[in-house]
């Protein structure tokens, strides 16, 4: 038995990553649930409209924090800031007060839900009661379906691609590609395209199915979903394609793929708040490509918003796209164009020896 | 210089000179083989020839990559694609359209003797059907320069017959054959023979060439007669004498090029000086 114990021990001590996943991720969840993982909404974003707005905004009490006071700004104002994301709550003041909250962030409208309740009864005065907005019941279903076409497209780009890339290495029918008169272009292209339709056509059937089985809305513009996902497969799919470049098993890519999907489901906003974590991992969120899809499924699907305010999850989805698809390719292209095969057919077809060799 | 080759390649892995400064060419109609044992660097030869790796000094001589043909070694084909897929792909690959790929496709499963397993997925293949569907694979677009990298290695000897037959066909049809191998009979079918050996060329020429070059005697015996410079040809033993003197008990043998090839690593290792110490 001990022979096995010390085998497995040397072979441990090569394998660094099953190591690194072994104790580096305990740690890392660890932390990630410890500092990320919370419902609690200790801050409501709110803007507050109409003629008796400042007035308003210095009596409202805590959770809410006024981020805008608009006088002048009406009710359709206010929904149109929702709509687009730009706060969580807004106060209509003139004539009766309203209060709306943003129920596509589910957490926060069910604490600005609360509180407005809470100080009605504190104040002993009947309040109106607050109107929840794009997803009126609150249900979880109507915000997780949308994330969830997010989770799905990372997996198929990333879990999926980096394997059927890994299976070609291992296979050795990588290095037969790289001979044959294809451009590392074409082969990369012809790669990936089979996961994209696929991964486009999962999104389409997850976005019907939650519609008329969850009742989940679709209030935005179809392109812009469909733009959004596009530069989203992008970054998915580069990544894929990257862990594959420096994997050289589907082990080995199993292993990273599970390392680069886990955080972007715990701290994307899928489950917990983005604002509700603490600042020492919400800037990890930030770099996740899955936030920025998330804030755009949940706000082009939910709130109906639309592009013109959705431009910084769509530049920053093009931004990581442009720079991992980018890497991705370039990494790709070292597998694939060893030789420089990327010159001229003219200069390939002419000898490289020189004059007189043998 | 005729034909495709190398000339004075040098190729390394991660800093590890792996081929330091070999020459090497093939010449259409004819069969060139690389020889050598495992990590002697053949491999790395015929990855640069075929355009699989960069070299990291020296020339390449090679046709346009359409017509080429490369067969990795370990069995690389499609292992979830049917024998008919993958030839089909390919086919495409290379554009071989049509019905002039069916064609090619049913003359080379003819002649593997895969016909049977068109339909069966290449997972499901045998190690030695598997090298044969990638044989057939590699020369399917009739390439200029076929380039084999132990197609032969663990199968049986049905098979490897079989597969030498589709190597020497496609020669005697005017491909330039580069192949290496680990089994020294197999050398000796080539017209030329590259000797390898930790990354330089130890021995070329023809196969009759080289043994001719062989220095000294070697001689047969039936008991070992040399620590070092005796080794066993079936039951029988052959001694290297490097100055040529027959030993009591001993005979001069018929040289092959696997006595030969061993003869020349002997000399590499320093052995090639004193008397046979029996």
């Amino acid at each position: 038995m001990w022979a096995m114990v010390q085998k497995e021990f040397r072979q441990l001590r090569r394998d660094h990553r099953t190591v690194a996943m072994m104790i580096v991720m305990p740690l890392v969840l660890l932390v990630v649930f410890g500092y990320a993982a919370s419902f609690d909404v200790t801050e409501i974003k709110t803007v507050v409209v109409g003629p008796d707005a400042q007035a308003a905004a210095e009596r409202l009490p805590a959770p809410f924090v006024v981020d805008r006071v608009e006088p002048a700004s009406t009710r359709e104002d206010a929904v149109a800031t929702l709509r687009d994301g730009r706060a969580q709550a807004a106060i209509v003041t003139g004539g009766q007060p309203q209060a709306l909250v943003d129920g596509a962030d589910l957490f926060a409208a069910r604490a600005a839900v609360s509180a407005l309740r809470q100080a009605a009864a504190q104040a002993g005065q009947p309040a109106p009661e607050p109107e929840v907005l794009f997803n009126p019941d609150l249900e979880t279903s109507v915000i997780m379906v949308p994330g969830l076409v997010g989770v799905i497209l990372v997996f198929i780009g990333v879990v999926a691609t980096s394997l059927g890339v890994v299976r070609e290495r291992q296979a050795g029918t990588l290095e037969q590609l790289a001979v044959m008169p294809f451009r590392p272009a074409d082969v990369f292209v012809g790669k990936i395209l089979p996961y994209f339709l696929i991964a486009a056509i999962d999104l389409t059937v997850i976005t019907i199915v939650g519609n008329t089985l969850f009742d989940v809305p679709f209030r935005g513009s179809v392109l812009t979903l469909a733009l959004g996902a596009t530069l989203f497969l992008f970054v998915t799919l580069g990544l894929g394609v990257l862990i594959s470049t420096v994997s050289q098993n589907q082990g080995q890519a199993i292993q990273l793929a599970f390392m680069t999907v886990l955080p972007q489901i715990l701290l994307s906003g899928l489950l917990f708040p983005l604002h509700s974590m603490a600042a020492g991992v919400r800037w990890i969120g930030y770099i996740l490509p899955l936030t920025y899809f998330i804030q755009l499924s949940r706000g082009v699907m939910v709130r109906g918003t639309p592009i013109d305010a959705l431009v910084l999850p769509l530049a920053m989805l093009a931004v990581l796209g442009v720079a991992v698809f980018g890497l991705s390719l370039v990494r790709f292209r070292r597998d694939l164009a060893p030789s420089g095969r990327t010159r001229s057919r003219a200069a390939e077809e002419s000898p490289t020896v020189p004059a007189g060799a043998r | 210089m005729n034909g495709y080759g190398v000339t004075d390649l040098r190729v390394r892995y991660r800093g590890r000179e792996a081929v330091g400064g070999v020459t090497f060419a093939v010449h259409e109609h004819t069969i060139a083989a690389l020889v050598g044992g495992d990590g002697a660097g053949k491999t790395s030869v015929l990855r640069v020839l075929a355009g699989a790796i960069a070299p990291a000094g020296g020339g390449v001589r090679r046709p346009d990559e359409r017509r080429i043909g490369y067969m990795p070694a370990g069995e690389a084909v499609y292992r979830d694609l049917t024998v008919e897929e993958n030839l089909a792909f390919s086919a495409r690959a290379y554009g071989v359209r049509g019905p002039e790929a069916a064609r090619r496709a049913d003359e080379l499963l003819e002649r593997t003797g895969l016909g049977g397993a068109r339909g069966r997925l290449g997972g499901q293949l045998s190690g030695g059907m598997r090298q044969k569907l990638a044989l057939a694979m590699a020369l399917l677009h009739q390439p200029e320069l076929l380039v084999l990298d132990e197609p032969t290695t663990g199968i049986d000897p049905v098979s490897r017959a079989q597969l030498w037959r589709l190597i020497a066909g496609a020669a005697a049809a005017g491909a330039a054959v580069a192949l290496a191998t680990c089994y020294v009979d197999e050398a000796e079918r080539a017209a030329t023979v590259a000797v390898l050996s930790d990354g330089q060329v130890l021995l070329d020429g023809s196969p009759e060439e080289v043994v001719a070059r062989t220095p000294g005697a070697v001689v047969d015996s039936a008991a070992r007669l040399d620590p070092v410079r005796s080794w066993l040809r079936g039951v029988r033993w052959r001694t290297w004498s490097p100055d040529g003197t027959i030993p009591p008990g001993a005979a001069r043998a018929e040289l092959d090029l696997e006595d030969a090839v061993i003869v020349a690593e002997l000399a590499r290792l320093g052995h090639g000086t004193g008397e046979v110490a029996a």
